[in-house]
């Protein structure tokens, strides 16, 4: 899989490693800032309240 | 060619399990890390907000709009608004903002009141809530605290110190009596000034809810500067 990615990349190596590096960064951005908080309350981390 | 097929599928198998793996390893991180220091800034910031605004002449806050029965000289009573400081010196000298609510996204702020329980000093229960694990984990020590303990809510015009009834107990998450304004009593009518509070145990499972209740034991107004409570030194568990 990421053999296959690495060979669509564009340009020489270094370019090839900038724009990985950058997609990584995305996605890292994309899970903490949305996908964690939208996953985090189906986590039975923080049943701090009482309720019925 | 069919081995060559089986590799292939074998190692995008491996890569995508690698993957999953890091994943994993980034939502141990956000919820270890991240959502404290995040936590930690909103609740320092909301602490100074507090302090400008209380700094403020009595005048210039009472300007602002005042609507539902949680207004009062403390609080503009809005959902998510901060209208109190909570200190607990057995748990550190940390300053604990208390928000209106007690919405998940609103404890990743501070610790949130109960909006229908009393408001700190008056008859009934002030009841709060607060994170023991993950996003600044105000309450993550509350298990440390013992009868006897001070507690401090610090308002616009006045420090409340309430003093630890007993040990922190267990109760059932909806146990909802431990927040009635007569703890287990529900639809009794106060005559006492309660503190509870709210957080779940044990750590990262939140079957259970542990509680700790005070009763007022002090007041002193604001201009006179911080209760005995936070003065004289507390038997701290950090």
């Amino acid at each position: 899989m990421y053999a296959f990615l690495w060979r669509h990349l564009p340009g020489p190596v270094y370019v090839k490693l900038l724009v990985a590096l950058a997609v990584a960064a995305v996605i890292v951005v994309l899970l903490f800032g949305w996908i964690f908080p939208w996953v985090e309350p189906l986590m039975p981390f923080s049943g701090n309240t009482v309720s019925q | 060619m069919w081995a060559e097929r089986t590799r292939t599928t074998i190692r995008s198998l491996g890569e995508i399990l690698i993957t999953l793996g890091v994943v994993l390893f980034l939502f141990c991180a956000y919820q270890l890390f991240y959502t404290n220091v995040v936590a930690d800034e909103a609740m320092k910031s909301e602490v100074s907000d507090l302090h400008k605004q209380w700094a403020q002449p009595p005048a210039a806050r009472s300007a602002k709009p005042a609507a539902d029965p949680f207004d009062t000289a403390d609080s503009q009573g809005r959902t998510g608004t901060a209208f109190a400081i909570l200190h607990i010196p057995r748990l550190g000298d940390k300053s604990i903002p208390v928000l209106q609510g007690t919405t998940l996204d609103l404890l990743g702020r501070g610790v949130g009141h109960y909006k229908d329980s009393a408001l700190p000093g008056q008859i009934g229960n002030f009841a709060v809530a607060g994170h023991r694990k993950t996003h600044g984990e105000p309450f993550r020590y509350l298990d440390e605290m013992r009868a006897g303990d001070l507690i401090v809510v610090e308002t616009a015009q006045t420090w409340y110190t309430y003093r630890e009834d007993r040990d922190p107990f267990i109760v059932e998450p909806t146990d909802l009596g431990v927040v009635a304004p007569v703890p287990n009593e529900p639809g009794v009518k106060p005559d006492q000034k309660l503190i509870t509070l709210t957080t779940c145990n044990p750590w990262w499972a939140s079957t259970q809810r542990m509680i700790v209740i005070g009763t007022l034991i002090a007041e002193r107004p604001r201009a006179q500067g911080e209760p005995p409570a936070l003065t004289v030194n507390a038997p701290k568990f950090q």
